[in-house]
């Protein structure tokens, strides 16, 4: 049934990822993919990234099929990439076939994007699979706090990505609704070319607007009659709070982060950028 | 004063053509006065477009009265300064339950109100705890809003005013979009309301079966106060009622008729026990 489907991927879980603090695993995110972007193409910090997703997933207890689901999404876009570094790279050719030259550098350079984009996708739905829909919007209010000093409605946007989140369901049942609707007087959504679907979209979507506009209005007013009045003088009824395990996960992440860079100062490999 | 006090409130919408030009103005509220002592409970009875809606807005200070003045709790809601005020001591329910959830959980939704209005973290959980347990949705705390009944929602936005401590509570058609199990269960928790938790209740409707057990019944036509007094004085009269376009209790409409025709029964009965309880007697 739409009613049951599960926004974003949320795995249900008690390990220890799952209950850090979602402002860990977000900053946790970004070092993970700054340290992949780090230096230029090298097999040393694709080990290391490889051993910390490792660790993170084995810790999360995310069973690895529902991890490498996510992959699948991304499978076309990989190829894709890969195969324009490997024909629109120059270097040293390895074989040519007609026109298109080979070179040892596209191959390298295909093989480390594929596994630059693997690492990446991975780690970040590692997050979204460990970490619900609110916490995620809890901790990037939290988060991004400081920029509400340079006028930014941090809290505004934290609190209509809630809210969409929790009218997702209600539109596409709407949506459900609406198509049979117009499906019981004959209305075809499934029939002829694409500009003909496209099309016969409409009077789907313009019933959806109309009700999502008056939905709008009636929460606007509901919130108002609940003493909604903007982010200030708000309480929290679940603040986010660092606890220990918060405190060594960033050691964690710095440590690895440190051992990314020496390990590209050592091995002297030139900067990505 | 009682807790809500209107004097001779008058409401007016201005109805735009496409231009915007001005097409003629409605009065959706005309001169309407009532006392609403505390720890009553009031009914709004009326049909569409009677106006009753309109008026239960002015109550939590979502609309301002274009003519008269609206007290709550002794506060004019014309005063800015006061609306926040005013909107702690009335609490607001509306139809549409999916409409008034803001939280993904139930137990964060109840919390909201509370969260506006700065209430600590402890005093939150607790005050959410007390009034779930109020309505009987506390073993749904954790559940996803989607995932429940529509009687079930409407008691989670029931225990989400109730958490504020309002001291009256408005209900705009709160069962209009339900099935009669939802129903139900929505009366039976706006009930408990009034008689346990001591809260004025004032409760707009269209069904008169949710009506019986009100303290006072007004009746609302385009705009007026058409009659108002106890659910008996105002169903015994059921050719008013019916010129109104109101529906009677069909045990008060039987009885009525059977009166009608000659059998001695005493004027508005409201339940089938009472109805019983007086045929048996007229047998004896």
């Amino acid at each position: 049934m739409i009613r049951d489907i599960t926004l974003g991927q949320y795995y249900q879980g008690d390990s220890v990822i799952h209950r850090l603090d979602p402002r860990v695993k977000l900053v946790a995110t970004i070092v993970y993919i700054i340290s992949l972007f780090l230096y230029k193409n090298s097999p040393i910090v694709y080990v290391l990234g490889f051993a910390f997703l490792a660790l993170c997933i084995s810790l999360s207890k995310v069973p690895v099929r529902f991890i490498l689901r996510g992959l699948k999404a991304i499978v076309i876009l990989l190829l894709i990439t890969a195969l324009f570094n490997l024909l629109l790279t120059d270097g040293e050719i390895v074989f040519e076939i007609w026109k298109i030259h080979i070179t040892k550098e596209g191959i390298e350079n295909a093989v480390f994007i594929a596994i630059r984009l693997m690492l990446l996708i991975v780690g970040s739905s590692l997050m979204t699979l460990t970490t619900t829909p609110t916490q995620l919007t809890d901790g990037l209010e939290k988060l991004l706090r400081p920029l509400q000093k340079l006028h930014m409605p941090v809290h505004e946007v934290a609190m209509m990505m809630s809210i969409a989140l929790r009218f997702i369901p209600i539109l596409l049942e709407e949506t459900d609704k609406i198509m049979k609707a117009q499906m019981a007087r004959g209305a075809d959504f499934e029939s002829g070319n694409l500009i003909r679907k496209i099309k016969a979209l409409v009077p789907l979507l313009v019933p959806l607007f109309i009700s999502a506009f008056r939905r709008a209005n009636d929460l606007a007013m509901a919130m108002e009659a609940r003493c909604y009045q903007g982010g200030e003088g708000r309480t929290k009824m679940k603040p986010l709070i660092y606890r220990k395990r918060d405190a060594a996960a960033y050691l964690i992440v710095a440590a690895y982060l440190g051992i990314v860079i020496v390990a590209g100062k050592m091995l002297r490999i030139p900067l990505f950028i | 004063m009682g807790i809500v006090k209107t004097d001779q409130l008058t409401f007016e919408y201005i109805r735009r053509d496409e231009e915007g030009n001005v097409e003629g103005i409605v009065k959706a509220v005309d001169d309407v006065s009532l006392d609403v002592q505390r720890g009553e409970f009031l009914a709004i009875l009326g049909h569409n477009g009677s106006g009753k809606s309109t008026l239960a807005k002015h109550i939590n200070a979502i609309l301002c009265p274009t003519e008269g003045t609206v007290w709550v709790d002794g506060k004019d809601t014309k005063d800015e300064k006061l609306l926040w005020d005013i909107r702690k001591q009335a609490g607001m329910v509306f139809q549409n339950p999916d409409n008034q959830i803001i939280g993904q959980v139930v137990e964060e939704d109840v919390g909201f109100g509370l969260e506006n209005m700065g209430v600590p973290t402890k005093e939150i959980w607790e005050r959410v705890e007390e009034s779930l347990k109020a309505v009987g949705m506390f073993k749904y705390r954790k559940y996803s809003p989607n995932k429940l009944s529509g009687g079930q929602k409407q008691r989670v936005s029931i225990a989400g005013v109730l958490a504020m401590h309002p001291k009256c509570i408005v209900l705009d058609e709160p069962t209009a979009m339900l099935d009669p199990n939802g129903r139900k269960e929505v009366i039976r928790a706006i009930r408990a309301l009034n008689d346990v938790e001591k809260i004025t209740v004032i409760l707009i409707t269209h069904y008169m079966e949710e009506v019986i057990h009100a303290d006072h019944v007004i009746v609302m036509d385009k705009g007026h106060i058409a009659m108002q007094g106890t659910p008996k004085e105002i169903f015994s009269q059921v050719d008013q009622l019916k010129a109104l376009r109101l529906d009677v209790p069909q045990v008060t409409l039987l009885a009525y008729e059977l009166r009608k025709k000659g059998l001695a029964l005493p004027d508005g009965i409201l339940t089938a026990e009472e109805f019983v309880q007086q045929l048996l007697l007229r047998k004896r």
